[in-house]
């Protein structure tokens, strides 16, 4: 029982950090809505990997991908705002996904269930939060040049378009990472809250990432504590650990 | 076409966007060491052209640098979130590592080195980007451009959102920055007697090239009229004053 706590702790701890250090960067580049929006992709490759027996954060993974290419090509290729494409995408995707999921798998598939997270699960995490943190902190430089202008960075010849796609693939990831703990619909919180209650403190770049990990961290663990002592949903729990430290941190701006 | 006194060499410009013709028949020169400024009234196509020399946008025609071409570029204006938490030296290290490279181009850009001064380098570094007042700003991302030791620089109305005093500054820094060796240096201004003052050589434009020269004789009482209609007088005659 201890052991398998400190796992679930271990790993909720994994996917706080890297979604809140992904998250950084994509409060910044006003993107907040589309890790929210892809979150809810994964439901329907969730549903088909149910439905196959296969393991569901390799079904969301595929669905996720599919559309993070979908969304980049035609942002890329055409006039549509990429917020209304990903909103286009969101809802589809989630009444698909409504109609294909098993009904007793339901609440698990939006919500997240952290007492089914197995070993496999476990080092899925592990691998995928090292792959997000090693290839974001590569790309940081290019991508935090593009928040402050994407003209400035094409005029060195920074390809854009490649480090947004890689940026896309990454965020695809994380979520896929975090259904399985948080389910699909509050999977999105945890990769723009920690970032927004760091912002609201952090004075440079570096102190920024690092108030979001720690953050994200923070709320992971002590939402999942949360939630087994009061014999709570662990999902909504470490969601609303958050939420409560970024009402903190906007009193602290307030100041 | 390029004889190796040519930095850069344009033929035939054109520039559409969704049919509509924003450039047309743009061919021009600039040697080394050149200081070219590009003037016109607004939607001339000014900025267009220049997003067409950084290769930001497709284009018919030829553009061709030099092969030893190294480009710096000062954005117009740059809107940064106020509440972006990046600090002018994380900014700064985006492009150079190096401490001391960060201190020499911040000097030369007007930063002092004395910590009680106001402009010192020590407290712009420390920044964020989001609060710098509009002539520091444009200073840093000066600074920005002359990081890696460019041979070319690219000002996009340099004193775009600069009041009065920081326009001095700018354009006495632009001044300084012509004094360097194999620099070669390209302006949008609106200002004439700006471009009288700096600038050897001009380009009008109103969509297509309406003149190009020197300030002194390519910029007459009919090309002004032809770019900004008949209500503009002369400026020239204000340098002769003084």
């Amino acid at each position: 029982m201890t052991t398998n706590i400190l796992f679930l702790l271990f790993i909720g701890a994994m996917v706080g950090a890297v979604s809140a250090y992904l998250g950084s960067f994509m409060v910044l580049k006003r993107m907040s809505l589309v890790g929210d929006a892809l979150s809810h992709v994964a439901l329907p490759g969730i549903a088909i990997a149910l439905t196959f027996g296969i393991n569901p954060m390799i079904g969301a993974l595929t669905a996720l991908l599919i559309a993070t290419f979908g969304i980049w090509y035609l942002s890329e290729h055409s006039e549509v705002y990429p917020e209304a494409l990903v909103g286009v995408f969101f809802t589809a995707s989630l009444s698909l996904g409504l109609l294909l999921t098993p009904e007793p798998d339901l609440l698990e598939a939006l919500f997240g269930n952290i007492d089914k997270v197995t070993m496999f699960d476990g080092a899925f995490v592990i691998i995928g939060a090292i792959i997000i943190f090693v290839t974001t902190y590569a790309i940081s430089k290019n991508l935090l040049l593009g928040v402050v202008s994407e003209d400035l960075a094409k005029s060195q010849k920074i390809n854009i378009g490649k480090i947004n796609l890689i940026y896309l693939v990454l965020v695809a990831l994380v979520v896929a990472l975090g259904v399985k703990f948080l389910g699909t619909l509050l999977t999105g919180a945890m990769v723009i809250i920690p970032a927004v209650t760091a912002k609201n403190l952090a004075k440079s770049i570096q102190n920024y990432h690092l108030v979001s990990v720690i953050i994200g961290i923070i709320s992971s663990v002590a939402g999942i504590l949360i939630a087994k002592s009061f014999g709570i949903s662990s999902g909504p729990a470490v969601v609303l650990t958050a939420v409560t430290l970024f009402a903190f941190s906007y009193l602290f701006k307030l100041k | 076409m390029s004889d190796g006194a040519n930095i850069l060499s344009v033929e035939n410009l054109k520039v559409e966007f969704d049919n509509h013709v924003i450039l047309n028949g743009i061919s021009f020169d600039i040697k080394r060491d050149d200081t070219l400024a590009i003037i016109g009234p607004n939607g001339a196509g000014k900025s267009v052209l220049f997003r067409a020399l950084l290769g930001l946008i497709p284009y018919f025609g030829k553009i061709t640098w030099a092969a030893d071409a190294k480009i710096g570029y000062v954005p117009q204006k740059l809107s940064v979130a106020k509440d972006l938490p990046l600090t002018v030296n994380e900014f700064l290290k985006f492009k150079e590592k190096s401490d001391q490279k960060i201190h020499e181009v911040l000097e030369e850009v007007g930063f002092q080195k004395e910590a009680n001064h106001v402009h010192n380098d020590a407290r712009v570094l420390k920044t964020r980007m989001g609060d710098l007042s509009g002539g520091e700003m444009q200073r840093v991302l000066i600074a920005y451009a002359l990081l890696n030791n460019p041979n070319i620089l690219l000002f996009d109305e340099p004193t775009a959102g600069v009041d009065v005093a920081g326009e001095e500054t700018i354009y006495s820094l632009i001044h300084k920055l012509q004094a360097k060796a194999d620099l070669t240096i390209i302006f949008i201004s609106h200002e004439l007697q700006v471009v009288n003052k700096y600038a050897n050589n001009v380009l009008c434009l109103n969509r297509e090239m309406v003149c190009f020269g020197p300030p002194q004789t390519a910029i007459d009482r009919e090309i002004l009229n032809k770019m900004y209609g008949e209500e503009v007088h002369l400026y020239k005659h204000h340098d002769h004053d003084h």
